[in-house]
């Protein structure tokens, strides 16, 4: 935890490297040289999310057109469908695109969502009053007193099944984990002198929270934003694996997942590749994490 | 280490009833009321006012969540819509498998987990210590939904080792026929909770390692093997300890998704039904009783960390 670690220097580094941009250009292709593995994970984040922004120009069939004559056709034979077809003769290529458009935008959404209502109440725990803080916090802790995936569950079950849903409650169980972190970063930077001049320079706290605490603390906030990125998105499948996420005909790779499963004796792909996304993607996310994580806020490595 | 263990059970009270408070207010989220649901779209407003006032639903929220609770508070979590039976005999009988799944599971990740992490941490960067990084980066990545169906595929369709799903075959039962079904569930859902505890073993061992009675010890000539067990295993198995009960908590949580992917008949599978066919009394029961585990099971391994080390006070 950060809270645990002296904090004394690390606010120094993580501002010198990450916020006022000093000496970053030179060394940039370095240090994606030597982070070899983070970066390619970007490159092959940043390809794939082009290739799904492009999904309606792209020259690929349409996800939904059903074909059912040229059902469940096998990956990588001439049939005109380079990663065969589904249960109901859709393309996998196109349904795989389409759907990783829903996955990615869902796991996204969700971790930003998280991102700002925990940073927000991170940031009025860490600088506000005891009381506030104590409300706070112990709000934070009912919420972190279910197991992650239940709740969201039990939310899903509450507001009703559905892509927006899913990722509300998703997005709602990830607060209390970047609040957390926010308020402790809070803590300690409150305390350093610029903020104590700005206060009395006759700064307000929102000046003081914005202008002065809040880029001194984002190093960690965006470590934190891209570890968690893969696991919403996971979240976010898996939600839809149990189908209370995207319903039908929308699909994402968790309800092709799903729907997979009942060919799986005789055409394993369709269950095979919609997972095998989700896993790469989150991968990469993680390796992408791990990397920023040692380039920009050294502190929280385990 | 007696002021600790109270304090921190006090801290526990206002937790679980802000738990209880939002288990109960899910029911009063979801749009429509419980009683015309109960009594599905052919009740008469006669009938729906009688049951309303039945379940206390004219009282004031406030009211009515205290009865609730203390109902709850003696087992009481109301019948089910669907099976019109009370939902804690339901709920109960489901948890028992899940809670067997998730031990099998556990078991599996603590075993396997704490093995290498011991050998990763034996020598540090080696090929070794980098492959039980990476399979701990895996593990983090692994939809455990889809690392089960690559499970069932080849090992039960191809190589027609284990069955397919379900707890017990048609035909048989018993111990070991409930085993040979666990077990593929078992290691798919401890996968991915495997490489988080190699990696605490991992740090664990290795700050014990770079401490001065291990130096000594070595120095002194006790032979590599006896310093492991004798000296740094017994340091360093605390955090161990702590991150394996958490992860009990957690899989707990989590067991819904491999039951799904089994038909694994544990209370995830049950709470799933209930969800689809609006069963709120079922859902409501099934999340409060997993969540008051999972904060119980959390408070154990707080107050079993202070039991082993006696330098844990309270901040």
């Amino acid at each position: 935890m950060p809270s645990s670690i002296p904090a004394s220097d690390m606010n120094e580094q993580v501002s010198a490297d990450s916020i006022a941009g000093r000496g970053w250009k030179r060394p940039l292709v370095r240090i994606a040289l030597r982070h070899w593995l983070a970066t390619l994970s970007g490159l092959v984040l940043l390809s794939l999310v082009g290739v799904v922004l492009l999904a309606p120009v792209l020259p690929i069939a349409d996800p939904n057109a059903i074909d059912t004559p040229n059902r469940l056709k096998p990956p990588f034979q001439r049939s005109g469908h380079p990663l065969g077809t589904d249960g109901f003769g859709r393309d996998m290529v196109s349904r795989l695109v389409w759907g990783g458009r829903i996955s990615l935008m869902m796991g996204l959404t969700s971790a930003l969502l998280s991102l700002l209502a925990g940073v927000f109440l991170g940031l009025i725990s860490g600088y506000g009053s005891r009381r506030v803080d104590t409300l706070i916090m112990r709000g934070m802790d009912i919420l972190m007193a279910f197991p992650f995936i239940l709740l969201a569950i039990a939310l899903v079950a509450a507001l009703g099944p559905g892509l927006f849903n899913a990722m509300l409650a998703i997005a709602v169980v990830g607060v209390p984990q970047y609040a957390r972190l926010t308020r402790s970063c809070v803590l300690t930077v409150k305390e350093r002198e610029f903020v104590e001049s700005a206060a009395a320079l006759g700064a307000n706290d929102a000046t003081i929270m914005g202008r002065h605490i809040l880029p001194n603390i984002t190093a960690p906030i965006i470590v934190m934003l891209s570890l968690d990125v893969g696991a919403k998105i996971i979240a976010t499948a898996s939600l839809s694996f149990l189908g209370l996420g995207t319903q039908p005909p929308t699909a994402d790779w968790g309800s092709m997942l799903a729907e997979g499963r009942n060919f799986l004796a005789f055409a394993p792909h369709v269950a095979t590749l919609p997972g095998l996304l989700i896993f790469v993607v989150a991968f990469a996310f993680n390796l992408l994490g791990d990397g920023l994580r040692d380039v920009l806020d050294p502190r929280l490595r385990m | 280490m007696g002021n600790y263990i109270a304090k921190r059970l006090l801290q526990v009270v206002p937790v679980l009833l802000g738990v209880t408070v939002i288990v109960f207010l899910l029911l009063h989220l979801t749009p429509g009321d419980p009683a015309e649901l109960m009594l599905g779209p052919e009740a008469t407003p006669q009938t729906v006012r009688e049951l309303r006032k039945d379940l206390g639903l004219d009282q004031p929220l406030v009211v009515q969540y205290g009865l609730w609770l203390s109902r709850a508070a003696r087992g009481d979590l109301g019948r089910s819509f669907t099976m019109k039976t009370p939902v804690s005999p339901l709920v109960w009988e489901r948890f028992k498998a899940t809670l067997l799944l998730t031990l099998a599971g556990l078991s599996f990740s603590t075993f396997v987990g704490v093995l290498a992490g011991i050998l990763a941490a034996r020598r540090p960067n080696s090929l070794l210590d980098r492959f039980v990084t990476a399979v701990a980066l895996f593990g983090v990545s692994m939809p455990v939904f889809w690392l089960g169906i690559m499970a069932i595929l080849y090992f039960s369709l191809r190589l027609g080792w284990f069955p397919v799903s379900g707890m017990s075959s048609p035909t048989g039962g018993g111990f070991w026929d409930t085993l040979h079904h666990l077990v593929l569930p078992a290691i798919g859902m401890g996968t991915v909770s495997l490489g988080t505890v190699a990696r605490f073993t991992r740090s664990s061992l290795l700050e014990v390692h770079a401490q001065d009675f291990i130096r000594t010890a070595h120095a002194k000539g006790v032979g590599p093997e006896r310093v492991l067990l004798r000296h740094t295993l017994r340091n360093a198995w605390i955090p161990v300890v702590t991150i394996v009960g958490l992860q009990l908590g957690y899989l707990l949580g989590g067991a819904v998704l491999t039951e799904k992917v089994f038909s694994w008949p544990g209370l995830g599978l049950l709470m799933l039904d209930a969800i689809l066919q609006r069963d709120f009394p079922l859902v409501q029961g099934g999340v409060l009783f997993i969540a008051l585990v999972f904060v119980l099971v959390n408070l154990a391994v707080d107050v079993l960390y202070a039991f082993l080390d006696p330098r844990i006070r309270y901040e």
